[in-house]
């Protein structure tokens, strides 16, 4: 490796900035935490905006980073084809800057929850998902208040029709169910790509699923996608 | 240049679940009130000079589209008041 450098994100109130690092790290992918008044790296050849609660959520999770100058480069070099990857508030960023179509809204529960889950990988061709196999079942953690996948019923459709939706909610054997759904996502939706496969967002968290110290490691491959895109 | 206040109003597009919305009408029924929905919403009230009350609107319009509503789930509506 050596060549993908990885620029993490990190704005007030970034929390999971440095569980990337290490998983990264771990992964033997260069990863380096950059503030987002300093702007991106000339040599940031990928880029996660990590978890956590930037601006203390205010107005909407994501809103208030969503529309920090640094987004502005995240999103040209996501067009020109830098891997951008967003985890749980990084994915709420994501939704708000138009990285990715739909919102993260409340949860149905309108609580936080901390829990395992199950995902079914619904895409193998992409970056993100070339370690697994189309249909495989993922334990991945969720942490997160604010992650029900909300968007119109002719945008999700949309979004269907172009294969876009990399991971859904499920149960240990793959099938989809309100009971397997833990926060109301339209769809079961998880995760979704953006206008490229190389732009993903997901609310579950894959670096604390890849050091083997700490539990489950199948978020792995999702962040290997880095060396893959 | 006119003193204005325009406010801004933020509500989740009808159809979209409101789990907080929904938590607090049950608190309000376990209080023994009678009620048949309740729906929140946002007000924001944007102190603001311009040159005409349409001016005062237009501006306080993009507000709401550029940062104040998220237009995939909200709808919103802005009234504007000379102060």
């Amino acid at each position: 490796m050596g060549i993908v450098t990885v620029s993490i994100v990190r704005f007030g109130g970034s929390n999971c900035d440095r569980d990337a690092e290490r998983a990264l790290d771990h992964l033997g992918i260069d990863a380096e935490i950059v503030w987002h008044e300093d702007g991106l790296p000339a040599e940031t050849s990928g880029i996660v905006l990590p978890g956590g609660f930037s601006y203390g959520d205010y107005l909407r999770a994501g809103a208030m980073a969503a529309r920090s100058p640094i987004l502005n480069e995240v999103r040209e070099a996501a067009i020109e084809g830098t891997p951008v990857l967003g985890v749980c508030n990084g994915a709420q960023i994501g939704c708000e800057s138009g990285l990715t179509e739909g919102a993260f809204t409340t949860n149905e529960s309108a609580r936080f929850q901390c829990e395992h889950v199950s995902l079914r990988v619904e895409r193998a061709d992409t970056p993100w998902t070339a370690a697994y196999d189309e249909g495989e079942v993922i334990q991945v953690p969720i942490a997160h208040g604010e992650g029900r996948y909300e968007i119109d019923d002719d945008r999700l459709e949309t979004l269907e029709a172009e294969d876009r939706v990399l991971f859904r909610y499920c149960d240990e054997d793959g099938e989809t169910s309100p009971e397997a759904n833990p926060n109301g996502s339209k769809h079961d939706v998880a995760g979704v790509l953006g206008d490229r496969e190389t732009v993903a967002v997901l609310m579950p968290h894959p670096e604390r699923a890849t050091l083997p110290d700490i539990g489950p490691t199948d978020g792995q491959g999702i962040l290997r996608g880095f060396e893959t895109a | 240049m006119t003193a204005y206040t325009a406010t801004v109003t933020v509500r989740l597009k009808h159809g979209v679940l409101d789990p907080e919305a929904e938590t607090t009408k049950q608190a309000l029924e376990r209080l023994g009130f009678e009620l048949e929905d309740l729906r929140s919403a946002d007000r924001f009230e944007v102190d603001l000079e311009a040159d005409d009350a349409d001016a005062a609107r237009e501006r306080a319009d993009e507000m709401a589209e550029r940062l104040l509503a998220n237009p995939t789930i909200h709808d919103y509506d802005v009234e504007v008041d000379a102060r």
